[in-house]
């Protein structure tokens, strides 16, 4: 794909837009590793340094009624989908102002009202899920479609393949994604499957795939557009493989000496922020100012946010009893 | 009721009754699972309603059950009311991760309600062997944020059923194989539902309690009629719901008649007579006028051959040998 006129096709605001969410998303998760680092954030820290560019291009093709199962790398993702940094921030303090009230951590959090299905960390646990959010709107002839996606890891779980399955079969209103950011965990990419593409996987189930340049925003965001696109239309599923780096370990307490130091240093070159900046500057969308501007609006977001989460109570130790079950109150009669 | 005009009803025509009155009152609730289309279920429970209902409330799913539990979470989020078949229990377990990490716990995690029901067709007495007859429902009973149900009757299987469609959480329907064509009865024309969470006095006496669900209930019955000869008064308590647990009905029972004895199908080790025995202790320990027994299955798969499925499964003469031991405190 001519990657310069597949750029064109992303107006001036939206392209604006996904660079403020990239900075945001680094930003607040620069923040919360240090805070991790500082001891005030306890529990796995999981972050999608390098890798922004995925979550912030899908959901930013997304509309307002579609729903995501994202990936624990998605913070983009739900900040997109208006979790707010404040929101995300007392999720990772444990409060209850967090999207969990504090009954889970970090990214494991989701609102239906946002359309976000909470993040399960038995990865690809959510995709048969996502396939059955498409299943009702196909049932309802609802023109609503579902992203969801898992790492190389999790492509190697059933659930995986038996929603891609399924979904294909029942040509259901979804579109899948592999983040290949080449590690699950300290496990290469070698150990976890012989395929040279995670792509290839989609052809088991009649189901078309491309492979993404993950690090690119726009080739993310077109991509997501065009399976988005076949989705709403009732062509079915769509499987996008972004090939990306996992630039950090796995959680933050993992150094990742197991990634050989060269590769991290070739993939630190292909920094998806660096690659929007200069897109920007070529398609003179932006400049160096703009670039400033954003570093210190997204600063004081997530310091305003920060303020937010600490000031926010814990729960109290008996909330632990309450939630167990739904009152009938909470759905529809 | 017009009796003139009653028929009798089969437990297993009771469950299809429940299903097809649910579809045709709310249109949210749909079907899924393997073979329930065309063939209508491997027990016929849903013969006709493909025809009725389309192909797309009547979903023939592939065989996959962790990626149908998975799809019928997600529509069960998204507003739809989803009731899937495990062609047996005994499958349930391919789906185990998605109903206790998933299912069970979106409500208590994130604030999502996930209503749904998983038919989970359990039991042995069929010769169906080591996976066609589990009695899986301890596995679940220790996964909190599961609604566990077993009728005992047509009544109960009709009557339940709808009230687990109509539940805000997931509720696993454990329906007794070995009671789908064996047991009849009068249903009501009106619509009704039987409360999660209600244990039923199925007989009353006053020297013993034996506790109860799913297939059991009727061996205990015939064993409370043996023992009435013998000048032994059976309470049988049929749990009906398995998760909650209708302590007031249970504590009620064994006050009064100061015995218990826990009878289940399903393994005897870490089963639901374990935790029943341990509760009794811990609550009604001064009205305790001996042991808290238990009549249940080996530790040991089910077997297949006719001589060892006898074996293992607990019979009537067990219950009234147990019966005879407490009452003699």
């Amino acid at each position: 794909m001519d990657r310069v006129d597949a750029a064109n096709e992303i107006k001036r605001a939206e392209w604006l837009q996904m660079y403020y969410y990239l900075r945001l998303t680094r930003s607040l998760e620069d923040r919360i590793a240090a805070l991790y680092r500082q001891g005030r954030i306890v529990g796995g820290c999981y972050t999608s340094h390098g890798m922004e560019a995925i979550a912030v291009g899908y959901a930013s093709a997304l509309e307002r009624d579609d729903v995501i199962a994202p990936f624990h790398r998605d913070m983009g993702a739900f900040l997109i989908r208006g979790i707010t940094p404040g929101e995300v921030l007392a999720q990772y303090l444990g409060k209850r102002t967090g999207p969990t009230k504090g009954k889970d951590g970090n990214v494991h959090m989701g609102d239906l009202k946002r359309g976000i299905i909470g993040f399960v960390s038995h990865l690809a646990d959510n995709l048969p899920v996502a396939a059955g959010a498409a299943l009702a709107f196909k049932i309802r002839g609802e023109r609503r479609v579902v992203f969801t996606g898992t790492g190389d890891g999790g492509t190697s779980r059933g659930d995986f393949h038996e929603a891609m399955n399924f979904a294909s079969v029942r040509k259901l209103p979804v579109v899948f994604f592999c983040n290949n950011n080449q590690y699950a965990y300290s496990t290469p990419i070698r150990l976890q499957m012989t395929i040279a593409n995670v792509v290839d996987r989609a052809k088991a189930y009649g189901m078309p795939g491309e492979i993404v340049d993950g690090n690119d925003v726009a080739a993310v965001f077109l991509a997501a557009k065009r399976a988005i696109a076949r989705a709403r239309a009732g062509e079915g599923p769509t499987f996008l493989e972004f090939k990306t780096m996992r630039m950090h370990g796995h959680s933050e307490h993992d150094a990742a000496k197991y990634v050989p130091r060269e590769l991290l240093e070739e993939w630190k070159k292909k920094d998806p922020i660096l690659r929007a900046e200069q897109r920007l500057r070529e398609l003179g969308y932006a400049d160096e100012a703009h670039f400033h501007d954003v570093g210190l609006r997204v600063q004081k977001e997530i310091d305003v946010g920060l303020e937010f989460a600490e000031q926010s109570p814990l729960p109290e130790g008996r909330e632990v009893l309450e939630g167990v079950f739904a009152n009938p109150d909470e759905v529809e009669p | 009721m017009n009796s003139a005009t009653a028929t009798e009803v089969t437990y297993l025509e009771a469950i299809s009754q429940a299903l097809d009155e649910e579809m045709t009152r709310d249109e949210r609730v749909f079907l899924m699972g393997e073979d329930i289309g065309a063939y209508g279920g491997a027990f016929k429970i849903t013969e006709g309603f493909i025809e009725k209902y389309g192909e797309w409330r009547v979903l023939d799913t592939p065989l996959s059950e962790s990626g149908f539990v998975g799809a019928a979470i997600g529509a069960a989020m998204m507003g739809l009311r989803p009731v899937v078949e495990m062609q047996f229990a005994d499958f349930i377990s391919c789906a185990f991760d998605q109903i206790t990490e998933v299912a069970a716990k979106n409500h208590y995690r994130w604030g999502a309600p996930v209503p749904m029901v998983i038919r989970a067709p359990f039991g042995g007495g069929v010769h169906g062997g080591p996976f066609h007859s589990e009695c899986p429902e301890g596995w679940f009973f220790h996964s909190p944020g599961l609604k566990l149900v077993a009728p005992s009757t047509p009544y109960d299987a009709k009557g339940l059923l709808k009230a687990a469609i109509r539940d805000p959480n997931p509720v696993i329907y454990f329906e007794h194989k070995f009671l789908y064509r064996r047991i009849k009865e009068v249903l009501p024309r009106e619509d009704y539902i039987v409360p999660i969470g209600k244990a039923a006095i199925r007989r009353q006496g006053n020297d013993l309690s034996v506790i109860t669900y799913g297939a059991m209930v009727h061996l205990a019955l015939e064993a409370a009629q043996q023992l009435a000869a013998e000048d032994i008064d059976v309470e049988v308590v049929d749990l009906r719901s398995l998760m909650p647990l209708d302590k007031e009905t249970i504590y009620g029972s064994v006050r009064k008649t100061g015995k218990a004895i826990m009878v289940h199908e399903d393994n005897k080790t870490g089963g639901i007579g374990a935790e029943l025995a341990a509760l009794l202790a811990e609550d009604c320990f001064d009205s305790l006028d001996g042991p808290i027994l238990r009549v249940a299955a080996p530790d040991t798969p089910v077997p297949f051959s006719t001589p060892l499925e006898e074996f293992f499964l607990p019979k009537t003469s067990d219950i009234v040998a147990a019966a005879r031991k407490l009452a003699a405190y």
